[in-house]
């Protein structure tokens, strides 16, 4: 959580250390790729074609990413507080239910341009709420955040299929889901607002919400490093102890971060009930919560390398999705293994190889009293 | 309630609540000696997948489940390769062998047996049965060996020499070290026996409780059991209630489904099935009874030279 690393250059904890672990992680992926009898260059190849080879793919690929990068900052921003928010996934449910609710009650009257925002704001609101229940029970009653966001996820789910079944579900339909939403609660597509200009796209669930995504990575940016809240933040979660001493009070930074925290996960419902299936569904999120976490830890919980770990993400999973009509035998759960390789190896195994990166760094250099890097290096692998 | 009905609620009761109480047993292991362990999903689900696959490629059950214990072994000795000797972050490696199981048995599962990660059904043969005719006690064997190992367990950790050192390690792990027992030596150990423990879960799922293996087959138990665990204060006798308890709320909601009771209306079914997560958020909050974790919970082990 420490910043920087004084045992190895900047340009190697940042920019070689991730590459490292994501090699690694690709490696072992196709070690099993090769395991099952595939080949690791061929579905390699299919996948990036797939994922940028065509203005079809590239949408799907940013759509995707979308997704991950809002889930990516909410990670993030708790992170740099000290928290670990497992709970994006039910997060965003609640986002999703706090959207849709708007939809279903003001946009049969309203026109987008009044519509979309509240959606905006229902969605934060729902989603923030979600949060802070658990950072309220950290910061006051002492339970630990981990374990109660990881129940919150299972509680939201089984909220929604309540909600969805019982309350929101329209007389004579079959599907668990809700009443479709009326045409001004729909995010408009990145292909017709390209059409109103003039340009020919093809038609992609990408739509206005990446934008968002963009305006939420620099505001999150400019949140954690420029303003007074964000130094608080970053200062409770580096050390609680030291915090007190400057005048912060740990237990707000606490609700702080995770409120941010979870509206920023609520942001999925844009890009995914609003942007693309027009109406609530139980299972919109499918895992996305849990991409987050892979993607801040990537991108080393800087907004920067969210969007760029987002990208990645997205590519492999619309890459994925395209491998998955040219290779046969291959699924989409390919990818799910790859999303468990990079967690492993960017996350849980950094401190293995930042050590290793620095040894081998401070041998090149032919430094004598560098050793031992080890402890420092600790500290830092996890930016 | 006639009493029939009462019996098989009982009956079914236990046998939802068996691979919770080896997971919780596993997280009790693997926690009292300060590892947290949120990858019992991931290692549950990685043995089902092992003891449907050997089951059904070598018709033996010893092999299935040895197969099973052995993936579940080794996913356990992953987390504490990652987060014991490298000092990894406990959640992060748990959260990856959740993921990796969860992609990786069925990609292995389609490779291998072609049916949309599904195993073939295990034959009867190779599959648990009944211990004896007798209605109330006619369980398979794995759900008497659960119950044993509750005892078991405890009796390990509070009664043997390496249960004092097991539970000294998740509370002061420098005076282990001062007292000259390895402190990862120790962890490790407890990681074993609690791959063992998942890895039991596993056979259970696909030798007795199904016939063969289904992706995410799972569903969240690992996660409840986790849950049973926090519930249980950490100790497996009141893992075992816990345990109990929520696989009755899992057997009542099933029986529940669609009735009316006399007075309350409709039960809604996720109201009960959540109740298990609702009730470890009060209990952790310390609204009913407090559950402290062992104080060393979550933090790797430098020696200091």
């Amino acid at each position: 959580m420490s910043q920087g690393q004084q045992d190895i250059p900047r340009w190697l904890d940042v920019g070689v250390v991730p590459l490292l672990n994501l090699a690694i992680a690709l490696v072992a992926a196709g070690l099993v790729v090769a395991l099952v009898g595939q080949s690791p260059t061929e579905v390699i190849s299919a996948l990036v074609k797939g994922a940028l080879g065509t203005q079809r793919g590239l949408s799907y690929t940013l759509y995707y990413a979308t997704t991950f990068t809002f889930t990516g900052l909410a990670v993030a921003v708790a992170f740099h507080a000290g928290l670990f928010n497992i709970g994006g996934e039910g997060q965003a449910m609640l986002g999703g239910l706090g959207a849709g609710l708007v939809a279903l009650w003001l946009a049969p009257g309203l026109p987008g341009l009044a519509v979309l925002p509240l959606m905006v704001l229902g969605a934060a609101a729902f989603a923030c709420v979600w949060a802070l229940v658990p950072a309220y029970l950290q910061a006051y009653r002492g339970s630990h955040i981990v374990i109660t966001t990881i129940m919150f996820n299972f509680l939201a789910s089984s909220l929604m299929v309540y909600l969805l079944v019982n309350v929101l579900k329209p007389a004579g339909e079959m599907n668990v889901q809700s009443a479709i939403f009326a045409a001004s609660a729909k995010m408009p597509g990145v292909h017709q607002v390209l059409g109103w200009v003039g340009i020919a796209w093809p038609s992609s669930p990408l739509n206005l919400s990446v934008l968002m995504a963009l305006v939420a990575a620099v505001g999150v940016y400019l949140l954690l490093w420029k303003t007074r809240i964000g130094y608080q933040l970053r200062a409770s979660g580096a050390s609680q102890g030291a915090a007190v001493y400057a005048g912060i009070t740990p237990q707000r930074q606490v609700l702080i971060a995770m409120g941010i925290s979870g509206a920023l996960a609520g942001m999925v419902a844009m890009n995914e009930v609003s942007g693309v299936h027009g109406k609530l569904l139980p299972d919109f999120v499918s895992g996305a919560g849990f991409t987050g976490i892979a993607v801040a830890l990537m991108g080393r919980n800087h907004p920067v390398g969210i969007v760029m770990a987002s990208l990645l993400f997205g590519m492999i999973f619309q890459g994925g999705a395209e491998v998955a009509f040219e290779v046969k035998d291959f699924t989409r759960d390919m990818v799910v293994m790859l999303q468990g390789f990079i967690v492993l190896f960017s996350g849980a195994m950094a401190y293995a190889t930042a050590p290793l990166v620095a040894r081998i760094y401070h041998r090149l250099r032919g430094n004598q009293h560098s050793n031992p890097p080890t402890l420092k290096a600790k500290e830092a692998a996890h930016g | 309630m006639d009493s029939a009905l009462l019996l098989d609620i009982v009956a079914s009761s236990l046998r939802l609540s068996t691979p919770l109480i080896f997971c919780a047993l596993a997280g009790v292991l693997a926690e009292r000696a300060g590892v947290i362990d949120i990858g019992l999903e991931g290692k549950m689900l990685f043995a089902a997948f092992a003891a449907g696959a050997v089951g059904v490629t070598t018709q033996s059950t010893t092999l299935a489940m040895a197969a099973a214990l052995g993936v579940a072994i080794a996913l356990s000795c992953l987390h504490g390769f990652a987060c014991v000797t490298y000092h990894g972050n406990q959640v992060i490696s748990g959260l990856a062998v959740n993921i990796i199981a969860a992609g990786l048995t069925v990609v292995l599962g389609i490779a291998w047996f072609k049916q949309g990660g599904q195993t073939p059904p295990v034959i009867d043969a190779v599959r648990l049965k009944a211990v004896t005719s007798i209605a109330l006690l006619a369980h398979n064997v794995l759900v008497y060996v659960a119950l044993a190992l509750v005892g078991g367990v405890w009796w390990l950790l509070f009664r043997t020499r390496i249960g004092l050192r097991l539970r000294a390690v998740g509370e002061n792990p420098a005076m282990v070290d001062a007292a000259g027992v390895s402190v990862n030596g120790i962890r490790y150990l407890a990681l074993v026996g609690n791959g063992a423990l998942c890895g039991l879960a596993g056979c259970y799922l696909v030798l007795a409780q199904n016939a063969s293996f289904a992706p995410n087959m799972t569903a969240g138990r690992g996660f409840m059991a986790l849950a049973a665990m926090i519930f249980g204060k950490w100790h497996p006798v009141g893992a075992l209630w816990a345990c109990l308890l929520f696989g009755f709320l899992d057997a009542v909601s099933i029986r529940l489904q669609g009735t009316k009771l006399p007075g309350i209306g409709e039960v809604p079914v996720e109201m009960i099935q959540a109740l298990p997560y609702l009730l470890t958020v009060i209990l952790l909050a310390g609204f009913i009874g407090k559950a402290t974790a062992p104080k060393a919970l979550g933090s790797p082990y430098t020696k200091s030279r």
